[in-house]
């Protein structure tokens, strides 16, 4: 079994610095602070999208540096891209549903 | 049952080891997507009834405690930094190191988990647990005290849910640190180290949203 794995060591693997993953760590955690604090400023209806922005971009940097989504395969990326495309569609496609109930006057609806 | 000669050694399938990591990694994530709109239907259907009940869910949204939620998200955020050091230790082969880092992401895992047990404890002693004879939100009308208790069903749900995920990550790197600790993995084996850490930092992402929906979005209205 040895003999057999040994052609295979060409270190394929990307491995960050520790510098990268501490400058993520830090703006994870300031990003943190920053959503919370800006929470308890009114800025109306774009309270939740700046909530959310603040979100997206956390999730993001977590994807592409901690989970490793720069090195991946092409495979793997379209395959992301499919599942984020699905998750579009359920909530599109929900809340084209409930936003369009009361339209017709639908008995019951 | 594979011995573990056989489950380090390159099965017969793949061409090469990267090519097996590679379909490994591309498993995870398939089952990660999958996990996407597992909790995505909770997070539409939390939406939609805030939409429905804006004035009750913002008074039950602000009842939480932010403090406490936003010092979680910073426990879990570096519980992520020592999972990735973990796996960042097991490509360059430092056993000794990813047990360290997976041991201090186990402490963080559990930090996480007693704060939220606290948290919902708290629930408890202010009868904001729903089904419950003595539920009642303060500030709702009584014939809104059920939209009220809609709230904090998806809020035990969700939250529910995701320390689910959470008990499972620990007893996934309990299993981690013995196998380490057996000399299962080396800088040519350690995809289960990666696979365990896109979990782990999934989990992280799924909390990174519940956060800001469930803690924050109604701070603004500055109910209390």
């Amino acid at each position: 079994m040895q003999e057999h794995t040994e052609h295979h060591i060409e270190n394929h693997e990307h491995i960050d610095s520790v510098q990268t993953y501490l400058l993520v760590f830090l703006a994870l955690a300031v990003a943190t602070v920053v959503t919370t604090l800006v929470a308890y400023v009114d800025l109306g209806a774009f309270s939740v999208v700046v909530a959310l922005a603040i979100a997206i971009c956390k999730m993001l940097l977590v994807v592409m540096f901690f989970m490793h989504v720069r090195y991946s395969t092409t495979l793997t990326k379209l395959v992301l891209l499919g599942g984020v495309l699905w998750f579009f569609i359920l909530i599109g496609m929900t809340y084209t549903d409930f936003g369009s109930r009361t339209w017709m006057g639908v008995p019951g609806r | 049952m594979h011995s573990e000669e056989q489950t380090l050694a390159l099965r017969e399938q793949f061409d090469t080891a990267a090519q097996q990591k590679d379909a490994s990694t591309l498993g995870m994530w398939i089952f990660l997507i999958t996990e996407v709109m597992f909790f995505g239907g909770m997070f539409l259907a939390y939406s939609i009834y805030r939409a429905k009940f804006p004035e009750v869910f913002a008074i039950a949204s602000t009842s939480l405690n932010v403090k406490i939620g936003a010092a979680n998200t910073l426990v879990l955020i570096c519980s992520s930094f020592t999972m990735v050091m973990a796996v960042r230790a097991s490509q360059l082969g430092k056993l000794r190191d990813i047990v360290w880092w997976l041991v201090a992401t186990l402490i963080l895992g559990f930090t996480f988990l007693a704060v939220k047990a606290f948290e919902w404890n708290e629930k408890f002693e202010l009868h904001h647990v729903p089904g419950m004879a003595n539920f009642h939100l303060n500030g709702v009308g009584a014939s809104m005290q059920g939209p009220a208790s809609i709230f904090f069903s998806l809020y035990f749900a969700m939250t529910g849910l995701h320390a689910l995920h959470m008990v499972v990550g620990v007893g996934i790197l309990t299993w981690l640190i013995i196998e380490t600790k057996r000399g299962k993995f080396s800088a040519v084996y350690m995809t289960p180290v990666d696979i365990a850490g896109l979990y782990w930092h999934f989990v992280d992402i799924v909390w990174i949203f519940l956060f800001p929906l469930l803690y924050l979005i109604d701070r603004h209205l500055n109910i209390q």
